[in-house]
């Protein structure tokens, strides 16, 4: 199962889009529930399994857009579930508790419908670059699709109702994958951090085994739900993403101006190590792309693209390179056999 | 208190355990209750909600010795607001309305809001117009107009509970309409 998805790219890192230098992916994610049945987490096995059966009809009934790949959660063995994560197609929560599950992937993966995660419903699309409105609008038809078949749970006060309260309402997750190394590097990060907690959003970090932030890559998203409209959550992320992309874009002409040589060398230091290691980690070449990437942006290394720089990030996860080789392996041959993908990938690029 | 592990930080995690009729208490650090490989359900939480929660359960005036019988109960699933104050989650879609006269000081402190002002469901289009941004005073207002035209006086009152709050908030003068 996903031997040719392991293979292609995911077009949310298709490295297009609105501000693809800083910003690598956007989601929007809407929770909904089927009125009048339990939510799954203390559900029974048989309201579940209901659910489930009522999102097979959808499927079946539905016009074109549902025509993906569905999948039942028994179906898929434990190393495709991880490769799933990895890819972000369903969440870590999904893999919790009992299996009665369904996923629907959209074509080219753009877009994912979790059956019984927290939620009855979690529809998320994804997109490359900056694009909350083109993701939420992706988001929006499956939602109505879904919408002429089922009937929602929804009250006049609270909105659309969901397990947890922080979702009541819009139900609307909106965030974006953004690469900060300019920030980190100047060490402002805590500053804009604050300042985009004090405004009212979520900022978070992909905390490696150091106090690193790994990659650089930081999640910004809206913490709040209900009392705001779909469209007030899209441009509160949006504004903030431009705010957090000018401060970084101050920020790298900060460092170009200060210390250009030890930049331009950290960049093609990092280049070296991918075209030529023989042992790497997942979280050494999260590392090291996060240098190529900026590099990258600031034209040091032209001669590589976003898409296979995103595609490198990919594939060097450990359920991706597993799948990618069509074997499973523990973490010493991981590494080594990571090094040689990334080599291969790197094969014929030259500056 | 100090962790039961390291002994050196703050105990921030608690936890009991019961393994073969034996209870285990724990109270670790949040580094080494990871150690331990205990992660809260709610880590992915963005903010304090269990806190919010129990808090709540703290302050209102029948919490400490909750009677059974002022506690409130879902008819649909059979969730207390006790229980539901402990897990940070509803059962169902009935337990909004079973919980509705207690929930909008939560909502307040999560969204900073307590009324829904996006999609309703019977807009089935995507056009902006269907998004309707009515402002929570004005849509109370429509909302009252309508219970009071249908007779529904319980949730007049209600609607009319709420629109004071909200003009409070907002600190507009309340007129003697309605």
């Amino acid at each position: 199962m996903f031997e040719d998805m392991a293979k292609s790219p995911a077009a949310w890192l298709s490295g297009q889009g609105e501000e693809a230098l800083v910003v690598l992916s956007t989601r929007i994610r809407l929770a909904r529930n089927v009125a009048g049945c339990r939510y799954p987490t203390t559900a029974d096995t048989d309201t579940r399994k209901r659910v489930i059966s009522y999102f097979d009809s959808v499927v079946t009934r539905a016009g074109q857009l549902f025509k993906g790949q569905y999948y039942k959660a028994t179906d898929i063995c434990p190393l495709d579930r991880d490769f799933l994560i990895e890819r972000h197609l369903i969440s870590p929560v999904f893999l919790n508790g009992d299996m009665s599950k369904a996923v629907l992937i959209g074509s080219q993966e753009r877009v994912s419908i979790m059956v019984n995660e927290e939620d009855h419903l979690r529809i998320q699309s994804l997109s490359s670059g900056l694009d909350p409105q083109g993701a939420f609008e992706l988001a929006m038809k499956y939602e109505i699709e879904i919408g002429r078949y089922l009937e929602y749970d929804y009250d006049k006060d609270f909105g659309f109702l969901t397990a947890c309260p922080t979702n009541a309402g819009t139900g609307m997750r909106a965030s974006v994958l953004i690469h900060l190394p300019g920030l980190v590097l100047t060490r402002d990060i805590d500053r804009v951090v604050s300042r985009i907690t004090r405004s009212g959003l979520i900022v978070r970090g992909f905390y490696g085994e150091g106090s690193d932030v790994l990659g650089n890559l930081f999640q910004v998203s809206n913490s709040n739900t209900l009392g705001l409209t779909e469209a007030d959550i899209i441009s509160q992320i949006s504004r903030m993403a431009h705010e957090i992309i000018e401060e970084e874009a101050r920020a790298r002409t900060r460092l170009n101006e200060e210390a250009a040589d030890m930049i331009e060398d950290k960049i093609w230091r990092a280049f070296g190590i991918l075209k030529h290691a023989r042992v790497l980690t997942s979280e050494e070449v999260m590392n090291l792309l996060s240098a190529v990437r900026l590099g990258h942006a600031m034209k040091i290394i032209d001669f590589l693209d976003m898409a296979l720089i995103n595609e490198i990030l990919l594939l060097s996860q450990p359920a991706h390179l597993q799948k990618y080789y069509g074997t499973e392996m523990d973490h010493n041959r991981r590494d080594y056999v990571r090094a040689q993908m990334v080599r291969e990938k790197l094969r014929d690029t030259k500056p | 208190m100090v962790c039961q592990d390291c002994r050196k930080r703050e105990a921030q995690v608690h936890l009991t355990q019961i393994i073969n009729n034996e209870k285990l208490s724990l109270s670790l650090c949040k580094e080494c209750a990871a150690a331990r490989g205990f992660h809260s359900p709610l880590d992915n939480v963005p903010f304090p909600l269990a806190e919010i929660l129990s808090g709540l359960a703290d302050s209102a005036p029948d919490a400490a010795s909750v009677e059974p019988k002022d506690d409130l109960t879902c008819q649909a699933c059979g969730l207390t607001f006790t229980e539901f104050t402990r897990q940070g989650r509803f059962s169902c879609g009935e337990c909004y309305s079973a919980f509705r006269s207690r929930l909008e000081p939560i909502m307040r402190k999560i969204h900073g809001a307590s009324l829904h002002r996006g999609r309703n469901p019977e807009y089935s289009q995507l056009d902006d117009n269907a998004a309707l941004p009515i402002k929570e005073e004005e849509r109370l207002e429509a909302e009252l107009t309508k219970a009071i035209a249908a007779e529904d006086f319980e949730r007049a009152a209600e609607l009319r509970d709420k629109l004071r709050t909200v003009r409070e908030k907002i600190g507009v003068e309340e007129t003697s309409k309605g």
